[in-house]
């Protein structure tokens, strides 16, 4: 017994170790490799010295910036949303709902919204109607942002959601027993007992967000140029895989940062309180 | 457990099944022998009902695939996984897959119909002596506008920033197209290597971000055509889309000079069928096929011959058939090697960059 439940845990672990090093590992090694070659395939540090000059420093600032943007108002309106889903009755029919737009393809939701925010799309239409007049929606950072928190926004709820959910109700209560107000009980319970969900809704948001492209140019119409869209358009266009990959590179090294952030920001987080 | 084999088997289960009756619908169909030609062309790029009749003709089955970029097209033909016997890359892609030894030599002696081509139109700097592609559609990158929403006529590409056309142009996302017309407008080549006449190009096309609305891709036509915008630098063979979905807007070969482009049928060395390709080659270039194809596709076919058996009115249209005298004077792109290619690219980004 002991003998096939040992080999099974060695299958189980070989097939782990193989998916992490085929799937995880190895494509990162690539994209490090890759970095390391110019254009026409020598080996140089041409890249990172390109990667250091205005353009793509401002770049990755500015994508910093908008990813900062998306992340704080999914949370921001995310939040409340998973707080009120909780105490909805048919939980699981609202959280199908708010679930479910995911499942449509990215891209035919970004091509709606060219038809929404238009100058003559529906928004105008109604801007129109009620006395402000038709504002250019379609291609400003307001779209962008928009409909990034729009896509990103289900990938906030869910984790908030589930920690709520698993918040036992009677912390609650004796917090309330105890005399405290409902923004004393939120700030000083709800809070930061959720706060793993909230950490997780914030790099599932972030991360993907910083690299974002296709709707930069669909909704920002290139208006906003992100580190996602830079590393595109040097694979697919200029085909300089290297310049590409250190992009890459300093996208990966981002991810991390963010990873390492929130991670310590928790712990210290429940230790001061 | 038993479940989880279940939830992994059943899948690998149906898609061998499925494998296997895709399979059966291609032999049954005459797919998969050596009578077969894979044709890979641009989405909605050739009127389907002709790919019917040139099987009909040949006895050939066609598998028709598309591309929506000549770098994908191109990435695909690299890895080779694919058995393509006709492609449809645009100049500046045939001249990269001469260079990478990705094409075989078109054998003249099997099209009768090639004679039907304009001169004009053969021996470009791209494929010289015409070795490797026949030309398929031409076209030029112009300004289409909308003469509704603009106060006078546009003519040249410097109209763009002189006249009052604040947050109102589109630009097509293409670093060729961009930079060329920067540099189109300060007089210089849109092939030119000196990297002083580039750099005032961007500096130039900076100046313009306050007339421009956006940079899109494919929706500028959609965009357009809904007067999202009074003007846009498109490619012809999309202005012409365009104005057959809105007939308000217009045309115009700005008059400082633009690119000549061409889309060439070419045949790839993975090649399996390659008198089919032919077969398929000189079927195109018969002049009233030709005509219908033109006649559907809506761009300018090089096909002289086929002018006769199309409308007066298109013919004659000098924004999407301009005269020889104009042709002279328009640039086909030539391939400026890796570094300059990514020189260009660099420039075009800082350019986005500076929208704010």
């Amino acid at each position: 017994m002991n003998q096939t439940s040992q080999t099974a845990k060695t299958v189980y672990l070989t097939t782990y170790w193989l998916w992490i090093a085929l799937f995880v590992i190895a494509p990162l090694l690539l994209v490090v490799y890759y970095s390391f070659f110019d254009i026409e395939g020598n080996l140089s540090l041409e890249n990172y010295q390109m990667f250091f000059t205005s353009t793509y420093l401002t770049m990755t600032l500015s994508s910093f910036w908008y990813a900062f943007l998306i992340t704080f108002f999914s949370l921001l309106i995310g939040y409340p949303t998973a707080y009120l889903l909780t105490k909805t009755k048919h939980k699981q029919l609202w959280l199908l709902l708010i679930i479910l737009p995911s499942w449509i393809n990215l891209l035919l939701k970004a091509y709606a919204f060219l038809g929404i925010f238009g100058t003559y799309g529906i928004t105008n239409q109604f801007l129109e109607a009620i006395g402000i007049g038709t504002q250019q929606i379609l291609f400003t950072d307001f779209s962008f942002v928009f409909v990034s928190v729009y896509i990103f926004i289900p990938f906030m709820i869910l984790p908030i959601y589930n920690a709520i959910e698993k918040l036992p109700p009677s912390l609650v209560y004796a917090s309330r027993d105890l005399g405290a107000s409902n923004w004393t009980t939120f700030r000083r319970v709800i809070f930061p007992l959720t706060l793993d969900g909230v950490k997780s809704g914030i790099q599932i948001v972030f991360i993907p967000a910083l690299s974002l492209f296709m709707i930069t140019r669909l909704i920002a119409g290139n208006r906003v140029i992100t580190l996602g869209t830079a590393i595109e358009q040097q694979f697919l266009v200029t085909q300089n895989w290297g310049m590409g990959s250190t992009i890459a590179v300093f996208l990966i090294l981002a991810m991390v940062l963010v990873m390492v952030i929130t991670r310590d920001w928790g712990a210290k987080g429940a230790v001061r309180r | 457990m038993k479940k989880l084999v279940i939830m992994l088997t059943v899948p690998v289960l149906v898609s061998f099944g499925l494998l296997l009756w895709v399979y059966q619908i291609n032999m049954a169909q005459g797919f998969g022998g050596d009578n077969t030609l894979v044709v890979y062309n641009w989405g909605d790029y050739i009127d389907e009902d002709l790919i019917g009749e040139f099987e009909e003709e040949t006895g050939l089955k066609v598998i028709y695939q598309t591309f929506d970029s000549n770098e994908a097209m191109l990435t695909k033909i690299e890895q080779g996984g694919t058995a393509f016997d006709i492609a449809v890359p645009s100049d500046y892609a045939i001249s990269k897959m001469i260079e990478e030894d990705l094409l075989l030599p078109i054998d003249y002696d099997k099209l009768d119909n090639f004679d039907n081509i304009d001169p004009r139109f053969l021996d470009k700097s791209f494929d010289p002596g015409n070795t490797y592609s026949v030309p398929y559609f031409w076209g030029t990158v112009g300004i289409v506008y909308n003469p509704e929403l603009v106060d006078g006529e546009i003519t040249s590409w410097n109209d763009l920033w002189d006249m009052p056309l604040e947050n109102d142009i589109l630009l097509a996302d293409g670093t060729r197209e961009v930079m060329g017309f920067g540099l189109n407008s300060l007089g210089y080549s849109l092939n030119t290597t000196d990297k002083d006449e580039l750099l005032e190009a961007e500096k130039k096309l900076e100046t313009l971000w306050p007339n421009i609305k956006a940079i899109v891709g494919d929706e500028i036509k959609m965009l357009m055509a809904n007067r999202e915008a009074a003007a846009a630098v498109v490619w012809s063979g999309d202005a012409s889309e365009i104005m057959y979905e809105n007939e308000e807007l217009t045309y115009v070969i700005p008059e400082e000079g633009t690119n000549l482009w061409f889309d060439n049928l070419v045949i790839p060395n993975t090649s399996k069928n390659v008198e089919g390709a032919h077969q398929f080659i000189d079927f195109m270039l018969d002049a009233e096929i030709a005509a219908r194809n033109t006649d559907y596709v809506g761009y300018s076919t090089p096909n002289e011959a086929a002018l006769e058996f199309l409308d007066e009115e298109v013919t004659s249209d000098e924004r999407f058939y301009p005269s020889k005298d104009v042709t002279d004077e328009l640039e086909v792109y030539e391939n400026l090697g890796k570094r300059m290619n990514a020189y260009y690219n660099e420039l075009y980004l800082r350019f986005k960059m500076q929208s704010k």
